[in-house]
């Protein structure tokens, strides 16, 4: 069992936890992930790694409730544990030899992106981090973010923390200002992902982004992670997750993760009939 | 006086029709009397070759002379002397080819239903008697098992057996491999493949879950770690496809996946567990072996219509035991056989809608010695479909691999070893299974356990 060390609530749909798995948090890097499993019933879902502390044993998930398993998460409290947690999967970024490199986070993905700025701050790297949200209310690792990063620009949809744009916005005003980024690493929805590869390929500048499909076992058992990247087949949770954005077929991805939207609505139907709300622990 | 019928005694089974709309268990199992009275068609010869033909060496006419006598407590442990596994073996090896291809009794008739018999035993047991193995004295030596599936069971079990002090490290969340996520539960009830497990753990295995070795820990890390020697049965792992269009359309799987949704996750009782899967009316498995059948019997029994199995040779070369074509065609699947596919068709968002295919005849025979399929110019034709299960085998996982310095693999990924001591070229590393051999049988994985096991002794005894 996987003890919740740490809850918190960062706004009202995502949740930070801290979780005990000492044997992960001795090997995770920025850009894997865990899959975890609520319980005997539950399915495995797969989570990038926020944060982790090697000394206390920790790792950090911060997860956005979408469907039956994360809103169950979310209803969670301290001290109680999940049955299944492990990793870490994936192959760790590479975050080495790079100079100038801007950061974006969309919504979520804010929290996958501030392990990769976390550590290329600490490689010497200048980061200049871009986080969006689509309202202030939704804006989370403001603070975090700004302390591993030399320029942060949070925008929102809606205007309503002053500044009003997408991620590509600011991105393409900050390249046009004259900064020269050696890499761009995008981390968010799909389709966030896939309109900055669409603005840096036409700059020419190196685009990582980090995919997270459907997947089971998360060790390249399955195959359900498929996606196609420059025209060839790759398992996400052994190839990437993180990939070239001017490879990936955002489109096809796009497809495949709706492929269980109606079973979902079903099941997550289903289970908010039978609990509340969340709340803090 | 041996009972000299020509036939086994029949093996009671569920009906097909009943059966290919549940996931119960098909073969129901022999009773006591029916038991008795197939031990007593054995003629207990002195040569003994069914012993020969069986990877794990179970003495064969012992535990069936025991059955004979009404012994079968005394039978089940006759069978555990060489055999960690007898409940799984007894359903799911391939005795045609092994142990009963080579029964006396074969030569005229049928051979004697050794794998009926083994199964018998190890339900009764199960049943009917407290399993109280005392556990073997301890010598104090770590030795790690990676993966616990048949082969890693295997070696555990016997290693505990001797004294050492074993654990597994299992990358899912139960323990089991192959038995768990592949073999569905029809054909071998996964409450019963975790008494069997139990039986391992109770000689002092320790079993530790969610532990993907290359990524929590690797093989060295093993070492540093206290642990003398280290045995990798980390199965098979990475699905092959064909590389034809429309694979990555939604719909199309690989059978490990198909699988492994329904018979680890449970999917076939969705919304109750929470792992959904996609079956539509019409579906198409692509390959002949024992896989390719699991993934269409299952497709039957989640509700889809038409469940066909295409494969690009003739029945007769289908890989798959004749048990269990036999058993997928009294349920309804329909072989296409010398069809290939060429490409999957899809609606405009991305789902299947069909599969173009194209007949094959059988021409010269290739390096395998079956006669080679090639095109019937002009016979394409599309087969409406909603969902494709692509089951054509699979290559061994690197996550070891790559993570193991010093550690040979083939170039097709299967890890190199010493064939009869399963060394592989890092000194105190065996590996067997099927991340030796590529997909293979679980008894023939159990039998690379055994001798890894040995082989392992002998390492650390310094012989």
């Amino acid at each position: 069992m996987y003890k919740i060390v740490r809850k918190e609530i960062l706004n009202p749909s995502v949740v930070l936890m801290d979780i005990e798995a000492p044997y992960i948090a001795r090997k995770a890097e920025p850009g894997q992930f865990i899959i975890f499993r609520i319980d005997e019933a539950g399915e495995r879902i797969p989570l990038t790694i926020a944060d982790y502390d090697r000394e206390k044993g920790t790792v950090t998930i911060i997860f956005q409730i979408v469907g039956k398993s994360t809103r169950a998460l979310a209803e969670m409290s301290e001290g109680e544990a999940l049955l299944d947690f492990v990793g870490p999967l994936g192959v760790a970024s590479h975050l080495e030899g790079y100079k100038k490199v801007a950061v974006i986070g969309g919504g979520l993905g804010a929290a996958i992106a501030y392990p990769q700025a976390k550590k290329l701050h600490a490689l010497g790297a200048e980061v200049h981090a871009i986080t969006g949200f689509r309202n202030k209310d939704l804006i989370i690792l403001e603070k975090e973010m700004e302390f591993v990063s030399d320029k942060l620009v949070v925008a929102t949809d809606d205007g309503s923390n002053g500044n009003k744009g997408f991620v590509t916005n600011v991105l393409k005003q900050l390249i046009e200002e004259g900064n020269k980024y050696d890499l761009v690493i995008a981390i968010g929805p799909l389709v966030m992902m896939k309109a900055v590869s669409n603005l840096t390929r036409e700059y020419g500048i190196k685009t990582l982004v980090s995919m997270n499909p459907i997947m089971i076992d998360g060790t390249g058992m399955c195959g359900g992670c498929r996606l196609t990247v420059g025209g060839k087949t790759k398992f996400a949770c052994v190839d990437g997750p993180d990939f070239d954005g001017h490879e990936v077929d955002f489109d096809e991805a796009m497809r495949r993760q709706g492929m269980y939207k109606k079973q979902e609505g079903k099941s997550t139907e289903l289970h908010a009939c039978k609990l509340g709300g969340v709340t803090n622990a | 006086m041996p009972n000299m019928a020509l036939n086994k005694v029949k093996m009671p089974e569920q009906n097909p029709d009943i059966r290919n709309k549940n996931f119960k268990e098909v073969a129901l199992g022999y009773d006591e009397a029916m038991a008795v009275e197939e031990a007593q068609r054995c003629l207990n010869c002195k040569h003994k070759p069914c012993v020969a033909g069986c990877p794990v060496n179970v003495k064969i006419p012992e535990f069936i002379q025991l059955v004979a006598d009404g012994k079968f407590e005394e039978a089940y442990y006759k069978i555990r002397e060489t055999n960690s596994l007898p409940a799984v073996c007894g359903r799911v090896c391939p005795q045609e080819t092994q142990c009963e291809q080579l029964c006396v009794r074969a030569k005229k008739g049928e051979s004697v239903g050794i794998g009926r018999l083994e199964r018998f035993v190890a339900d009764w047991y199960m049943a009917n008697c407290k399993t109280d193995e005392t556990r073997p004295r301890s010598n104090g030596i770590k030795v790690a098992v990676v993966g616990s599936g048949p082969s890693g069971l295997t070696c555990a079990g016997d290693l505990a057996k001797l004294g050492y002090e074993v654990t597994i490290f299992e990358a899912f969340h139960v323990p089991g491999g192959v038995l768990m996520y592949g073999i569905p539960e029809f054909r071998l009830p996964k409450a019963l493949v975790q008494k069997e497990i139990q039986t391992v753990k109770n000689l002092g295995v320790n079993i530790q879950t969610n532990m993907v070795i290359g990524k929590v820990l690797t093989i060295d890390d093993l070492k540093s770690e206290g642990y003398k020697a280290v045995f990798i049965g980390s199965g098979a792992g990475l699905p092959s496809f064909m590389s034809i269009p429309g694979e990555n359309l939604n719909g199309v799987y690989s059978a490990n996946e198909f699988l492994t949704r329904i018979n680890l996750m449970s999917a076939y009782k969705f919304p109750d567990t929470d792992t959904p899967v996609f079956v539509g009316r019409n579906v198409a498995v692509v390959g002949g072996g024992n896989v390719a059948m699991d993934a269409a019997r299952s497709a039957k029994r989640l509700g889809a219509e038409n469940v066909y199995i295409v494969y690009r040779r003739s029945e007769a070369e289908m890989p798959a035991r004749l048990e269990e074509v036999h058993h997928a065609k009294e349920e309804g699947i329909i072989l296409k056989v010398l069809t290939n596919p060429k490409q999957i068709l899809g609606t405009e968002d991305g789902w299947v809608k069909g599969m173009e295919c194209v007949e094959m005849e059988l021409g010269e025979p290739d390096k395998s010695g079956r006669r080679r399929p090639v095109e019937k110019k002009g016979s394409e034709h599309i087969i409406d479909l909603e969902t494709v299960i692509m089951s054509i085998g699979q290559s061994p996982n690197p996550l070891i691999s790559s993570t193991t310095p010093g550690l040979d693999i083939q170039s097709w990924g299967g890890i190199i070893v010493e064939e009869e001591t399963g060394a592989t070229s890092k000194s105190g590393v065996y590996a067997g299974g099927d991340a030796v051999t590529g997909a293979a049988t679980v008894i023939l994985a159990m039998g690379a356990g055994k001798k890894a096991a040995e082989a392992i002794d002998r390492y650390i005894k310094g012989e």
